[in-house]
This record gives structure tokens, sequence and C-alpha cells, in this order.
């Protein structure tokens, strides 16, 4: 079982990264300069009263007894207890990681919806206008920082022309009759059948979630490029225009068809990236999600918070990179074996 | 008899990296009625684009020039693009070298053989399935109902090249280009594969160009053998009068098949002179 | 005149031999042919042209800007729109943007020279004696290769930063420690093709040790594909340097960082939008170049590469 085989290393592998990173978050919250002890009791506290916390927070066990104590508690979901909300960290990151999703997904839809068909359009006219697009995209979306096309942005659609709404997720009228039940505003209002909100939501989402799309365009029809390239060289497209198929269905059928293997871990990617990305757009756009919370901690040196969000953020960057590996195996026949 | 197909003069140039079009193939003339012509020549010679040429399958930045080309009455030169098209599959087929790379990977075989038949033919998909089964039936597939369902990768080598004439046969094309169909195969699996490809063309009565560098092999299967050399046609001659070629160059190439009860050493080695390109 | 033109002649000649007759014939002759490669993109030479700006103009910041980075006048020059006096305007403090700017270059090239000293030898140390190494040593240096790219790097960046506490030195530390595996993979990829030559066969059995052969005959010759790769990387370093001076993690005022300048002009951005825009503007601009640069080196050493 080849197959088999492959899942189990694969899966191995996901194990490793992950204790990896709880590794790296364990190391960075050890050498963190602030005493955790002084956190807590003051450093005008007599010696015995520092000796008595050390020892209730574990701190004069041997290292690796540490981090084991430290793995089974975030293995079970506790980041221990943030000092700014007084709140658990699990708790909080659960409030805000709605708005953060709601993003990402928004911007993801509009990057794959826009950069797939682009980029094949790219590749089918090379040297076209469409390919000169999608080249300057690319090179601008590489080069510009996004927390400053988006502060322009806001200063252009919000501020000048009023086209979208402002910072936040929804006008401060419509945020205390809403119940929120999945997080996702849109949803929330939808369900709520409050359309006058959905739309006020919506125009709040829409400027944020179409800066993200915008990077996540430019990086999606660049690969989409490259890869039709490389399939439209190949011997069976020569076959399909042999058995007199249309040019339409050679593209989207066969050859996008065949690139799309590769291209959902380029999605998947993407996708991961623009989680990361939140850290910057959220602060732009006030936008009260992960990113913002991080950074908000970051400012107050919530290090419990910190931490809990980079797990959270990187637990979800290996969920992606263990999903795109599995779509990449339903997709393509040549990995599946009967 | 009016030919099937017709060229004259025809020229394949492509731009090299200066932009300057250099001539891969310079003045090929040949016509062919309801017959099996070989095409034999070493690798550059412009074989194979001779016969993509006549499907229209020459890369984009291929020039291709020619004072006749003409299938079936039709000037393929002067014919649209939709025109060429609703020609390649329904009334020209070709089959490619290596099955491995001429299928779609992603792609059940069947869907691909019933693709070639919606292509041309308003077929529902009932009906196009039986035909794709008595298609696979008819290139001598055992179990043609288990091998539809399969993908290209767990199909062999020679299963892929009859699964690869059936979609070529499956619109009952007048005219087959094979381009090297058994040079990618084990020799057990290539007179198989030719011998399937013999009977079929036999009962159908179509015309065949058979392109590949092996003039032995060419010689058995085709009535008619055209030599070409850096892209000109050296020799064409009956395949019987093979014995009586008169260029150098083919009676090089026919040197070059041993013999039983031949001693030979040194081996020959197939001289060229730039005489002939010219 | 034509002494000299002669002399260009058999010097051109020279380089593009056939058969050179010495080692730095042929490896000078080599640079030549890449850079006439290299030369003949435009959109690289523009990129090469205002990298070259920048460090002239971090170099003779001083003389170039026409007032004080740190000084302004509160009364008279708070927050002016761009003028013949102030081209770019004025912040908050008075202090003239377009001085601002020309003395943060220095600090961009600062965090982009270090990054690169820092982490380019890392990952060719890693990936070179992981690929002649191999066995259990590739293994285990591989594995925590990958663990560090499944990372989110900008994620991990911000932990490292509070961690360490803000500054940009440790901003300069934070990237370095989470851009290096990209360069271990490629001088690990590198390494494997040539580890088999006859060459290096010929070098062990003259008895070099395996750190000789590491050093002085593997290592350069991945030296060329992880340049290329830093000049790629080097947009996204600024981009991160940039962000974590956005987020207040980077440089601390009242240093003339881009991204703090962004940070600040961010409270004024709806009425007086110049604040921030122009070192936005100078950010996009220099990213921009060595993305260009890196696009043309990389056609220019490998043209297999390019698109």
């Amino acid at each position: 079982m080849p197959f088999l085989n492959a899942l189990v290393r694969f899966l191995g592998a996901v194990v490793l990264t992950y204790l990896g990173l709880l590794a790296v978050t364990f190391f960075i919250g050890r050498v963190v300069p602030i005493d955790p002890v002084l956190a807590i009791v003051g450093d005008r506290a007599p010696e015995h009263v520092i000796a008595r916390v050390r020892e209730e927070l574990g701190l004069n066990l041997p290292l690796w007894k540490q981090f084991l104590i430290y793995l089974g508690k975030v293995l079970q979901g506790d980041f221990g207890t943030s000092v700014l909300s007084s709140n658990p960290v699990m708790q909080d990151i659960r409030r805000v990681f709605p708005a953060t999703l709601e993003l990402a997904t928004l911007g993801t839809i509009i990057g794959a919806g826009i950069g797939i068909p682009l980029g094949v359009w790219a590749a089918v006219r090379r040297g076209g206008v469409a390919d000169q697009m999608v080249r300057v995209m690319a090179l601008i979306g590489y080069s510009v920082p996004i927390f400053w096309l988006g502060l322009m942005a806001l200063v252009v659609f919000y501020a000048r022309l009023g086209w979208v709404g402002g910072p936040g997720r929804i006008d401060v009228v419509y945020e205390y009759t809403l119940t929120p039940w999945s997080g996702i505003m849109l949803l929330d209002t939808a369900l709520a059948g409050e359309w006058e909100a959905f739309g006020n939501a919506f125009s709040h989402l829409i400027l944020p979630a179409s800066l993200l799309g915008y990077f996540s365009m430019a990086y999606i029809s660049r690969m989409t490029r490259s890869f039709m390239l490389n399939e439209l060289a190949q011997e069976y497209v020569v076959t399909a225009r042999a058995k007199g198929l249309s040019e339409a269905r050679i593209i989207w059928r066969h050859a996008l068809r065949n690139a799309a293997v590769p291209l959902v871990t380029v999605v998947a990617l993407s996708y991961a990236g623009l989680l990361e990305g939140s850290v910057l757009t959220e602060t732009v756009f006030a936008w009260p999600g992960l990113g913002l919370y991080i950074t908000n901690s970051l400012q107050n040196a919530d290090m419990n918070a910190v931490l809990g969000g980079t797990i959270v953020v990187g637990s979800v960057f290996i969920g992606l990179n263990l999903l795109s590996d599995l779509l990449y195996r339903t997709l393509d026949p040549r990995t599946r074996t009967r | 008899m009016s030919a099937l197909l017709t060229v004259e003069d025809l020229r394949i140039a492509f731009p090299n990296r200066d932009g300057d079009p250099v001539e891969a193939v310079r003045g090929v003339s040949f016509s062919l009625g309801r017959e099996r012509l070989g095409i034999v020549g070493e690798s550059g010679s412009g074989k194979s684009q001779t016969g993509r040429a006549i499907l229209g399958l020459t890369p984009p930045q291929a020039i291709v020039t020619a004072r006749t080309l003409a299938f079936d009455g039709i000037d393929l030169l002067k014919a649209a693009p939709a025109e060429r098209r609703a020609l390649r599959g329904a009334r020209i087929g070709m089959v490619l070298q290596d099955p491995k790379y001429s299928l779609n990977p992603v792609m059940t075989v069947g869907d691909q053989i019933v693709e070639a038949l919606q292509a041309h033919e308003n077929v529902g998909d009932r009906e196009a399935r039986e035909r794709a089964l008595a298609m696979l039936a008819a290139v001598q597939i055992d179990r043609p109902a288990r091998v539809f369902g399969l993908y290209p990768h767990e199909v062999s080598g020679g299963m892929g090249q009859r699964v690869m004439i059936a979609m070529m046969l499956i619109a009952d094309p007048d005219l087959l280009i094979a381009d090297e169909p058994t040079s990618a195969l084990d020799v057990t699996v290539q007179l198989q594969v030719l011998s399937i490809l013999d009977r079929l063309v036999g009962e159908r009565g179509m015309g065949l160009i058979f392109i590949s560098h092996d003039l032995r092999l060419v010689s058995s299967f085709c009535d008619r053998v055209l030599v070409i050399y850096a892209g000109r046609v050296v020799e064409e001659i009956a395949a019987a009068d093979l014995g009586a070629a008169q260029h150098p160059y083919t009676r090089g190439l026919l040197a070059c098949l041993p013999r039983l009860g031949e001693h030979r050493h040194p081996l020959p080695v197939l001289s060229r002179d730039p005489e002939w390109a010219r | 005149m034509t002494e000299l033109a002669r002399n260009d002649q058999t010097w051109r000649a020279w380089l593009l031999s056939d058969r050179p007759q010495s080692r730095r014939q042929a490896s000078l002759g080599r640079l030549y042919s890449g850079w006439r490669t290299f030369s003949r993109n435009r959109l690289a030479m523009v990129g090469l042209a205002i990298i070259l700006a920048l460090i002239v103009v971090a170099v003779f910041a001083n003389a170039l800007a026409p007032y004080s980075p740190y000084e302004g006048d509160l009364a008279r020059t708070r927050l002016l729109p761009p003028s013949a006096a102030h081209w770019l305007g004025t912040d908050d403090q008075g202090r003239d943007i377009l001085s601002r700017i020309i003395h943060g270059s220095r600090i961009t090239l600062f965090v982009v020279v270090l990054v690169a000293i820092l982490a380019a030898p890392i990952g060719l140390l890693v990936g070179t004696v992981a690929g002649y190494a191999g066995g259990w040593v590739d293994s285990a240096l591989m594995r925590v290769t990958d663990i560090f790219l499944a990372f989110p790097r900008l994620i991990l960046a911000l932990a490292f930063v509070a961690a360490l506490g803000p500054g940009i030195e440790n901003a300069v530390i934070a990237i370095a420690i989470t851009s290096w595996p990209p360069y271990a993979r490629i001088a690990r990829a590198e390494t494997l093709t040539v580890r088999r030559a006859d060459y290096i066969a010929a070098v062990e059995l003259m008895g070099a040790s395996s750190w000789r052969i590491v050093f002085r005959h593997i290592m350069p010759l991945c030296l060329a594909s992880v340049i290329v790769r830093v000049t790629l990387d080097m947009a996204g370093i600024i981009l991160t340097a940039a962000g974590l001076g956005f987020l207040g993690l980077g440089a601390q005022p009242p240093m003339p960082e881009w991204g703090a300048l962004i940070s600040n002009g961010r409270l004024y951005v709806l009425d007086q939008w110049w604040v921030a825009a122009a070192p936005g503007a100078a950010i996009f601009i220099v990213s921009l170049a060595f993305n260009l640069l890196g696009d043309g080196l990389r056609d220019a050493l490998d043209p297999k590469a390019g698109s």
C-alpha cells in the first residue's frame, strides 16, 4: 500500500512540524526578558513569596518537564490567561477568529475567482494584454506594502469618494441589535433577515477583502499562468487538438484540469498568507479579528495572548498544508492506487 | 483516381533566436490515395512537422507555405480554423508516439474516447459509451468495460496505444497519420499494435501516413516509402522495390539493417553528404 | 582613438574566448557574458539604477537632506502639504518628510544588508552540509528546515520581536531567523547535483577534509543561486521590516524608519494624506527595484528558469 505509506509518512511530518512549532513558542515564552513570577507578584514581593509562586508555576522543574507540561496544556487548548482581558486566551481567540476567517475567505474567493481565469487567459494569449496585466499586477503585488495600500484605499474610497464603509466591521448603530451566532457578520445579518445591517456589514468588508483579494490574485494569477503554460506544452494537448476539440474545451477541460492539481496548493498557501497578513490589514482597518488581537497584545506585552495567537495561526497553516495535500491526492488519479 | 491528399512544395519555417526564419521542411511533395505511405527520416528531418502541418497542428510560431496542400478537394491553407478543426478527428486522425504523454492523465480512458466521438457527432451519452466500448473491443481490448473506467497511468504502454488508436478511429476518419506509433513500445507489443492498426486501416479502406525512423518496419508495413533527409524528399519508391533504391542515403539506411548469417565488421556507419541537403 | 577601439575589440575577444587560458579568464568571461544578458534586460537595469541611487542617497544623506530629519518647527511648519519649500510636506512634529525619507534610506539599507549577511550564510551552511553529508544529518537538518518553512513567517517574527523587545536590531534578527530556510533548500539541491561529480571525487582522493570540500569546493558553486534568491527576497524583507516598523515593533521613534513613518502618518491620513503617502511610495519603489533586479539576475544566470 504505497498510498497508505505515504500518508503515514506525511502525517508523521505534520506531527513533527507541530511539535516544532510548539517548541519554538515554548522557547520564545522562556526567553522573554520579563520574569513571569515578577509579573504576577510585583518586584517588591518578599523572597519566600517569589519562591512559592515559582514552584506553583513549575519554573523550578527541568526544562523538558516544563515543555511536557506546556505541551499537555496547549493540546487541551489551554494557552493561559490574557493579562489584558483577564479571560482565558482561548476564549478571546474564539471570539475574534470568525472576523479574520470572514475577511481572509472573501479575499481568497476574490483572488482565486479573478486570478485563475486571468492567469489562464495570460497563458493562452502569451504576450498579450492579459499577460502584461498579470505581470504588472504581480510586480506591484510583490512590491507594495499592504498596510500602506490599505491606508491609501481608505483615503480614496472611504474619505474622498464615500463608496464604502470605514474602519470596523459594522456601524455602531447595528452592532448591538445583532445577536452573534456564527461570528461571520454576513451570515449572522442574513440569517436574522436584517438586510440593512447586511448591506452595512458588506460595505465595511468589501474594501479590506478586495485589498487582500488583490494580493491573492497577484500570486494566484502568476502561478496559474506558469502552470498553464507548462500544461499547454504537453503532448496530450496535441492529442486533444488532433481529436478536433474546441480550444475552449482544450483549455478549460484538459489543461486547466491538469493545472488544478498544483493550483490547489497555491490557493491554500495564499489563503494561509492572507490569514497571516491579517496582522497588518486588520490594524489598518480596525478589524476586530485575530490579527488585531495579536498586535494589541504585543503592544501590551501580553505574551500568553501573543503566543496563543501564534499557535493558532501556525496550526491553521499546518492544517491548510495537510488539507492541500489531501486535495492534491484526490485530484490527481496518479497518486491514488486501487 | 483523385488523390485523398495532395502536398506540393510544402515548406515549414521556424524563426530562430534572432527572428530569422529557418526552414525545417523545404519543399516536400507527395500525393496519397487510400493507401499506406511510409515517411522515413532521422530525428529532425522534418517528418513529424510534415504530419502535423497536414492537421494544422504546427506550433503557432511556425510558418507553413505550400503550392498545394489539399485534402479531398479542400484547400487546407485557405480553410478557416473552424473548418480545419472540423476535419481533425472526424476525417483526419493522428496517433502520437508515446501514450504515456499523449493521453490526458486526469481523465479516464473512456471519457477521452467518448469526447472524441461527441466532438463530431451528435450522440447521446449512452450511445457514445456503447460505441466507445465497441471500439475498445475492435482494438482487441479484452474487458472493455473495465478499461473504460481506468486512468491512463493504470494501463500498459501497448494498451495505451490501442486506446489511442480507438480514440482516433471512433469518428471513422478517411486518413490516419501515425507518428512513430510503436517506437515507445516493447518489441513484442509493437507487432501486436501494428497488426491491429494494419487490420483496421484495411477494413475501413483508409489512407495511412506512417511516420517512422525505422526503414525496415515501414517497408514491411507500407505500400510506398518516402525518404526524407534534412527537410527534403530524397527518394520516393514502392516498398517492394526498396532493394533497387538509388539514393546513397536510402542505401545507407538499408545497409544499417543487420541480416542473419552476414559477417559485419566493422559496423557500417551512415555517411551524410552535405550535398544531399542542398 | 582607433587604438582604443581596437583595444576594446581584443578585450571582448579575450573575455568571450572559447578556450580560456586561465581560471581567471574563464570566470571573468562568464561574468562578462552574464552581464551582457543582464544589461539587455531594460527593466533589470532600471532596478539596478534605483538600488544604486538608494545607496548614494544613504551615503550622502546628510548632504542631500534639505532639513534636519529630527527637528521641526512645531509652531510654523506642522502638517504642511507638499510645497516648493517642503517637496513632500511636513509631519505632525513639523519635520520635513523628504529629509526623513532620505535619512530613512540608511535604515532600509542597514536592514537589507544585515538580514542578507545573517540569513544567507546560515542557509548556505545548513544546505551544503545536509547535501554533502547525506544520511541522518541530511534528514535531521532538512526536517528542521521544513518545520521552519511551514511556519507563518511574519507572525513568528512578531513573536520573536515580542520576546526580544522592540527595536531595529531585534527586528533584523527576527527576520533573519525566519528567512534562512529557503536558502538552505536551494543550497542543498545544488549540492546534490555536484556532490557526485568527478572533480569532487578527485579532491576527496587528494585527502581534502569534508569541511574543506564543503567550504572551498561546494559552497562557491551554490553561491550564485542563493544570491539570486536573496535578491528576490529583498523586497519581502523590506516589506516585513516596514510592517514591523508600522506595528511599532521595529525601529523606535524618532528614527525615520519608513514603516514607522507610515504608522505615524496613519493618525492624520484622512486629512493629511501626504504624511503616510510618501514613505509608502519610497518602500514600494525600492521593493520594486529589488524585484526587477532579482528577475534580471535570475534570467541572466539561469536562462531556463525564466518565464
